[in-house]
């Protein structure tokens, strides 16, 4: 038959694209909300993140207009309060805590040991929807009436004076609360039971030892701030005095529940992104890790030592001087593994075969802000230097240095990385390292000023502020400006790269782990056969530096 | 629920494929169902360890205030019904026993006396919580429901409290309610889950290779009965109770 001679010239202009993969593999809306597949349900989750992280960021570009003169340039007292309140809440609970391990960790997880899902596929989708209803719940609070009390709810203005929806919003936290408790529980069981042959605990990615680490903060954390925010509620609704001094309660048994769960939590968001950068650093070094046992001790040192600290947070609250010098000891040993891990990622440069792409310029960046963001850290445990810059813009300094420089340059870094092995698209490489130089100068300009600012005695949360402070503020919201642009950029090249950007292939960053050996995107079962793992995560030919971008 | 849904047409199989509607007997992730099962079990022994986290919580802001406030609390204690809350602690050891022997006729594979256990747990879970009720009932004729029916002059006249005191008390009787509520509400979760596990039983889901659901819940179950089991004399015997 003559067909044969048509049909075949046809076939080879077009080349095999119905490749499967996770994305096509099935279609409907349906195949999406019921899914099994960890892949998907880490696109599910990247969505309502990314809408989440924007709209925090868009409260606090009202905070910072407002802060450009002494006396206040756009909002009402109280519009000022339920403002910072709702930057507060919606970047700590709805989008630090869960975005790496919901969207990163979820994709990566399974990939990176070999497995064809996590442990409990039903049980992550469920924690998919407590999410998006914690989160809309808590939307909702927000927008028809707020809150005012900050992220912390602290007692009693949060038990008895506030009269907004602090209750709703609660709830809407504890659904989400709970919602990352699924995920960290299903972690542990994953990395516990379906690593691939071969894949013995020391030769995890380093991402995988610290998920875990993160997991085990989830679950031993996250029931007490639930108990500790129910115990609110119910003294709001029922008017009985849990926390309340003139009734019998004790204030400061709020911060101590509350700060049990809140400073662990702050090693939840810090973790895994220790975990990227430990991955991003040796593939763009082209080196071994140095220093790997090293760096997985150090994360449980860090989630161990979480547990003992949070009374850090109360050195001026009214607890004994003999506790508070106990807290403050505590606090300095978190130094301790923090330092181990930046020296090891500082080793594994030397010598490396550098090369500067997007994920490690993020990833660089994160080593500079989080070295910043820890020495005062240190600061702040001393026990007379932080009486002195309590509740001043130092802490808020300090910790934006620890969850923006740290949290969200390494989830940035992160997603670039990953991005490729997600879509099977590569992004524009000049407009990516574009916004990355364009965050890290935003960020310093933003953040550095605040440091002087709180030295210098401004208190945060405040809605006017004395007139000499003004130049600095100035400035800060000059670098919050610049820093917004950087958060714009990928928002377009990103999405851009699904349609027009190069395939990338299987492995463009020629990196070592387990889950560039598959296909991008991968496979809607993640590997053609179970991978036989022979060697550790970062055996890397030294002195080759040859990507493909 | 292990049969593929052969009703539904090819589109509709195509888009239904890898979401939750199947379900397999052994999942696509696992080796075997042993390794399934102990996954599950695992799972749910870590789960336990939040819950202990969020009881303990409970049990370290109760400790402190009793600490605090040794009277009114045992005042407040002595009000409390002590004999259903003791009665109800014998239901709950016998209610573990029979989930116990769910369990362990699951592993053997006898079906009837699965469901018989299953529905016999269910059935003394069940009672424990028409107890509670009557409990609750009597409480509430007796005003023990801060911020609701709570009468603060009877505490004053009748118990010997001083005023400041009364807040105190109404601080212990928040935390019997809050705690045996939580606790109720456990309980109803885990009445239903045995529940489901009799239906499932009945169409033939269970067999000696496997059942690790009828584990995974005995254990959600003796949690439940543990808590209460600190519960009883947090709650109900922290004063010198009077015999008679």
């Amino acid at each position: 038959m003559p067909s044969e001679v048509l049909v075949k010239p046809i076939l080879r202009r077009r080349p095999p694209q119905v490749e499967h993969n996770y994305l096509n593999a099935s279609r409907g809306m349906a195949s999406w909300l019921l899914t099994k597949d960890h892949k998907r349900i880490a696109i599910l989750y990247l969505i309502p993140i990314t809408a989440m992280f924007f709209i925090g960021a868009l409260y606090m570009a009202l905070v910072r207009i407002h802060l450009m003169t002494p006396t206040g340039l756009l909002l009402s007292p109280d519009a000022y309060n339920k403002s910072f309140t709702a930057h507060g809440v919606i970047m700590v609970f709805f989008f630090l805590v869960p975005v790496v391990p919901a969207v990163l960790g979820n994709f990566c997880l399974p990939l990176m040991i070999g497995a064809k899902d996590l442990a409990f596929p039903r049980l992550n989708l469920l924690s998919w929807y407590l999410y998006m209803f914690g989160a809309i719940w808590a939307m909702t609070a927000i927008l028809a009436g707020g809150v005012d009390t900050g992220w912390t709810f602290y007692t009693p203005y949060s038990s008895q004076s506030s009269h907004y929806n602090v209750a709703l919003t609660m709830v809407g936290v504890v659904i989400a609360g709970f919602s990352s408790l699924a995920t960290g529980l299903n972690f542990i069981a994953t990395i516990h039971w379906l690593r691939a042959p071969g894949m013995s605990w020391f030769r995890l990615p380093m991402f995988v030892w610290t998920l875990y680490a993160t997991s085990f903060i989830f679950l031993l954390a996250v029931p007490v701030l639930a108990i500790a925010l129910i115990l609110v509620i119910v003294e709001r609704v029922f008017g009985i005095g849990i926390y309340d001094p003139a009734l019998g309660g004790d204030p400061l048994l709020f911060q101590h529940l509350f700060w049990f769960y809140s400073h662990p939590a702050v090693y939840i968001m810090i973790l895994p992104g220790m975990g990227i950068v430990s991955e991003v650093i040796p593939c763009f070094a082209r080196r071994e890790l140095f220093g790997y046992k090293f760096v997985a001790f150090a994360s449980f040192g860090i989630a161990w030592l979480s547990f003992f600290v949070w009374a850090h947070h109360m050195f001026v609250a009214g607890i004994s001087a003999y506790s508070a010098l106990v807290f403050s000891a505590l606090s300095f040993m978190v130094a301790i593994p923090s330092a181990i891990k930046v020296f090891n990622w500082t080793a594994t440069l030397y010598k490396g075969s550098i090369t500067f792409e997007a994920p490690m310029l993020f990833c660089l960046g994160f080593v500079a802000l989080f070295t910043f963001g820890g020495m005062t850290g240190l600061f702040l445990a001393t026990l007379g230097v932080d009486m002195h810059v309590h509740d001043t813009y130092f802490v808020v300094a300090h910790f934006h240095f620890i969850m923006v420089g740290g949290m969200v340059i390494a989830y940035m870094g992160g997603l670039h990385y990953w991005w490729p092995k997600m879509t099977g698209r590569m992004y524009s490489q000049w407009w990516s390292k574009l916004a990355a130089l364009i965050i890290f100068i935003g960020f310093f300009l933003t953040f550095l000023p605040q440091f002087v600012l709180g030295y210098n005695g401004m208190p945060r949360r405040y809605h006017h502020y004395a007139p000499e402070f003004q130049a600095w503020n100035v400035l800060s919201t000059a670098g919050s400006s610049i820093l917004g642009v950087g958060y714009l950029l990928p928002l377009f090249y990103l999405p851009y790269s699904l349609r027009h950007g190069p395939r990338a292939g299987s492995n463009p960053w020629r990196a070592t782990g387990l889950e560039w050996q598959t296909p991008s995107p991968p496979p809607r079962d993640n590997f053609e056969v179970t991978p036989i793992v022979v060697r550790g995560p970062y055996q890397y030919p030294q002195g080759k530096a040859q990507h493909e971008p | 629920m292990s049969r593929e849904a052969s009703y539904l047409t090819a589109d509709l199989r195509d888009m239904f494929k890898h979401t939750i509607v199947f379900r397999e007997e052994l999942e696509e992730q696992y080796h075997d169902l042993d390794q399934q099962s102990q996954a599950a079990t695992f799972g749910m022994w870590l789960f336990l360890a939040t819950e202990v986290l969020f009881f303990g919580a409970l049990f370290m802001s109760v400790g402190i205030y009793h600490y605090l406030y040794p009277e009114a609390f045992e005042k407040a204690s002595e009000r409390l019904n002590w004999q259903i809350g003791s009665i109800n602690t014998l239901v709950l050891l016998v209610s573990s026993f029979t989930m116990v022997l769910s369990v362990h006729y699951a592993r053997l594979g006898n079906k009837g006396r699965l469901i018989l256990f299953l529905l016999l747990t269910a059935a003394i879970g069940t009672a424990f919580l028409g107890l509670k009720g009557y409990e609750y009932y009597s409480d509430y004729q007796e005003n023990l429901i801060p911020g609701w029916k709570f009468d603060s002059s009877e505490w004053v006249l009748d118990e010997g409290l001083s005023p400041t005191q009364v807040p105190q008390v109404k601080l212990f009787l928040m935390f019997y309610w809050i705690m045996t509520v939580i606790h109720a509400v456990h309980l109803t979760i885990a009445i239903t889950a045995v529940l489901i596990l009799a239906w499932l039983a009945r169409l033939e889901l269970f067999s000696p290779r496997y059942h690790s659901p009828v584990e995974v819940v005995g254990l959600y179950w003796h949690l439940v009965d543990i808590v209460w089991i600190f519960l009883l004399p947090m709650l109900y015997l922290l004063g010198t109770h009077h015999l008679g």
